[in-house]
């Protein structure tokens, strides 16, 4: 043979697959909601979103380049896709220059001195927003409505249901006066999550997760186990005193139940690999939230909920394998 | 029944079979032909001709080196030239005989008609010795003594033969073509091992994205009529043709570690094996011809080809008759593009299992970079045998052979699936070869450190004499 032809160990050919690929599909999938939220919150939210962006890729490529000395891995979309959530867990009205720190915490706190992606414990958004959420709990919870392009519903008000609920139950009236007074029905909360920016509509939520479901990127078990132990718990208090214990519907609709359950529990990296392993941390992502919802001091428990159970990843890990092949 | 598939793991590569329509053509004969020694799984077979003895198409040129080997006959008439070390394709020596053809004279005792024959001969032990004396190996890929695998152990009892037809590695057409071409003789070939294992029921598992080769293969089973025959229609679905996969897809069984598919009651045999079967049994035809694919990725459909080839004739010219090699190929592999080797060298010659020369061009064939695991374990759901191969990687890199071991490294069937399916671009198999062959040193060692105690404990056990 004169002209040289490769020679390599088998298989010789790929699947039209990669990380690049993936995190273009998660974006995708992020779209409709980040649209609805735009529409929702106008330039305020916008600029939000693409402060969190920029600041994630930018930061990502510094410090690759010149603290790490590695090729950077920016091309991989991961950073954009950190950027995005941390964003769509934010407030429209809060100043970017939080923004930008939450982006720190996230990408050089969360993410790279762990060794990049793949190899960090914690979910980098949701560091980023928990960091920002004890640092700054003012701006973090000041829910004014920027002014939107469209005007979705007027249950857009100035704080989110989970918060308000929290203050109506200090003042003493009870559950079914509270949905009354702010009129939540499940019609309202499916069309309009009063919360953080990305979190406002549960249908673009579940459109975005189906074209994940469908493109295979995800696999169904996280979100359904942390959604049915929410809805679960929901049913089993609110049955024994509704006055004091939101219902099912209310729970699963409102704070980042979706947002956490379908985009931030899904994460590769820090959720288990095998199913039974995943079912069990879903589980214990949604009895932890909901524990933090009736008798935390917060009003809202999902992010804690993904960070504690992110932590035992690495044990479910070595617990749970799949099933092998002619092996008991 | 509906269509059967395997239990877990598995990939959806494009089947890409563009030498699917191609008829199978028979190769003119070269100048000269090197026979392999090693051409079947086991000891290498030894030299019986001389340099200089003049020998018939199909005579015996060399004979078993061990219980699992395999007879070798001359594919060609002709004079032997040499008999010496040889680069297979890997480029690795091998002892060749080299024979120069001269006209094309065939043993008197082969019957080269085109007849049929359907009756099938009643002493199993002759069936068997004729399968061994024509050389039969397995065609699907390992090359395993037919003879062996059709004689079971006593106690173990054949409950089905599995043929399989499933040809899922993308590209290869060789056994689609014979299920077309030749269904009758396949047929036969299943009822003669069938009769050697005792009279079990029979199941051809073809893929279903091979219509035709179900319709012809179902017709022939028809018309024969044989009893206990059947085909049974399989998804697509990479490694369904893998041994373990089909048992488990067909029978609904799966083989204990370490085991054999005889523990379940099952025997696979590839159909092309069944025609070498029909051929040695019925034709008294040794194997010296199979058929082989010539295809690829972006060629032009003049050089796609199915061929009838003679056993050692040089890869180099096979290739030059189907027209060269194209001009966008940059890998050339023999056998599919998940389990084939690389050719490193076109002057190797074909041996019993050959059963393609494929080209893939640059776009399609060469390896991303590597980039860190996202854990996102498309590795673990791709993998057949429900292992973890992005477990195994990292624990390879940490040299865990205890570890390796415990999480099965050893029962790897090296399908290729993990590094397929991997985003990262991870070498997996790569490494989990490496490391099973590892993890097979320690347990073999364990073994046999285990039977020389044995041996120690029961010589000191008995009284001295």
């Amino acid at each position: 043979m004169d002209k040289k032809y490769i020679v390599s160990p088998s298989p010789h050919i790929h699947a039209d697959i990669s990380t690049t690929k993936i995190m273009r599909d998660v974006i995708i999938a992020l779209c409709p909601a980040i649209l609805v939220s735009v529409l929702a919150y106008g330039w305020a939210e916008l600029l939000v979103l693409l402060v969190s962006v920029a600041s994630c890729v930018l930061l990502e490529w510094a410090v690759t380049k010149w603290m790490m000395k590695r090729p950077s891995t920016v091309g991989d979309l991961s950073a954009v896709v950190t950027g995005l959530l941390l964003a769509m867990n934010l407030p429209s009205a809060i100043p970017l220059w939080i923004v930008f720190i939450g982006a720190v915490v996230a990408i050089c706190v969360a993410k790279l001195p762990f060794g990049g992606i793949g190899q960090n414990v914690f979910n980098p958004a949701i560091t980023g927003r928990v960091f920002l959420l004890v640092s700054f709990p003012a701006q973090m919870t000041n829910w004014t409505p920027t002014r939107g392009f469209i005007q979705i519903t007027d249950a857009v008000s100035g704080a989110t249901p989970l918060s308000v609920l929290k203050e109506s139950l200090k003042s003493g009236s009870t559950i079914p006066e509270f949905m009354e007074a702010h009129g939540y029905t499940t019609a309202t909360l499916l069309q309009d999550i009063g919360a953080s920016a990305g979190e406002i509509s549960a249908i673009a939520l579940l459109l975005g997760f189906v074209y994940l479901l469908v493109r295979r990127v995800v696999k169904p078990w996280i979100p359904l186990a942390v959604l049915g132990t929410m809805a679960l718990v929901a049913a089993i208090f609110h049955g024994i005193n509704p006055d004091v214990y939101t219902g099912v519907e209310f729970n699963l609709l409102t704070g980042g139940a979706l947002l956490g359950a379908l985009f931030m529990a899904t994460d590769y990296v820090t959720s288990p690999m095998s199913t039974w392993g995943g079912v069990i941390y879903g589980a214990g992502i949604g009895l932890i939230a909901m524990m933090i919802r009736y008798f935390g001091s917060y009003p809202e428990g999902m992010s804690f909920a993904i960070l504690l159970m992110n932590c035992t990843v690495p044990l479910l890990n070595m617990w749970f394998h799949q099933k092998k092949y002619g092996r008991a | 029944m509906g269509k059967l598939t395997f239990s877990m793991g598995g990939v959806h590569p494009h089947d890409s079979k563009y030498a699917r329509e191609c008829a199978i053509e028979e190769l003119p004969l070269p100048q000269t032909v090197y026979v392999s020694m090693a051409q079947h799984l086991g000891a290498p077979a030894k030299p019986l001709v001389a340099v200089g003895d003049s020998v018939k198409v199909g005579q015996v040129i060399a004979e078993p080196g061990g219980f699992i080997s395999a007879f070798v006959h001359s594919p060609v008439s002709g004079t032997v030239k040499s008999i010496a070390p040889r680069k297979d394709l890997a480029g690795n020596p091998v002892m060749h005989v080299e024979i120069a053809v001269e006209g094309d004279e065939w043993d008197p005792a082969i019957d080269r008609s085109k007849d049929l024959v359907t009756a099938i001969p009643d002493d199993r032990a002759a069936i068997l010795d004729r399968i061994k004396a024509c050389g039969v190996v397995g065609l699907g890929g390992a090359t395993f003594p037919t003879h062996v695998k059709l004689n079971p152990a006593p106690g173990k009892v054949a409950e089905c033969l599995i043929l399989n037809g499933a040809e899922c590695e993308p590209f290869l057409t060789s056994d689609y073509r014979i299920m077309i071409e030749r269904p009758k003789e396949i047929v036969v070939g299943a009822a003669i091992m069938q009769k050697v294992l005792g009279g079990c029921k029979c199941v051809i598992g073809i893929e279903e994205n091979k219509p035709e080769a179900i319709a012809s293969m179902s017709a022939a089973v028809r018309e024969l009529g044989y009893p206990g025959i059947e085909v049974q229609t399989l998804k697509k679905r990479y490694p369904q043709g893998g041994e373990k996969q089909l048992i488990d897809a067909v029978m609904h069984r799966q083989v204990k570690s370490g085991g054999l598919p005889i523990d379940v009651g099952a025997v696979v045999q590839n159909v092309g094996t069944s025609l070498a079967v029909y051929e040695a049994v019925q034709k008294n035809k040794p194997l010296i011809t199979n058929v082989l694919t010539i295809t690829g990725d972006k060629i032009p459909g003049n050089l796609q080809h199915n061929y009838l080839f003679r056993i050692g004739m040089p890869l180099s010219w096979i290739v030059e008759q189907a027209g060269g090699v194209p001009e966008t190929a940059a890998k050339l592999i023999s056998g599919g593009p998940m389990m084939g080797k690389a050719i490193s060298n076109l002057d190797a010659t074909t041996v019993k299992g050959s059963s393609s020369v494929l080209y893939l061009s640059e776009e399609a064939t060469r390896r991303q970079p590597e980039t860190g695991c996202i854990r996102c374990g498309k590795c673990a759901d791709a993998c057949p045998m429900g292992l973890e191969p992005f477990l195994l990687n990292r624990l390879y890199k940490a040299a865990d052979l205890e570890g390796l071991e415990r999480n099965a490294a050893q029962d790897c069937i090296e399908c290729g699936c993990c590094l397929y399916s991997c985003p990262a671009h991870i070498p997996l198999l790569d490494n989990i070869r490496q490391a099973k062959g590892q993890v097979m040193g320690v347990i073999r060692a364990r073994a046999a450190a285990a039977k020389a105690a044995a041996e120690a404990a029961k010589a000191a056990a008995e009284p001295k004499k």
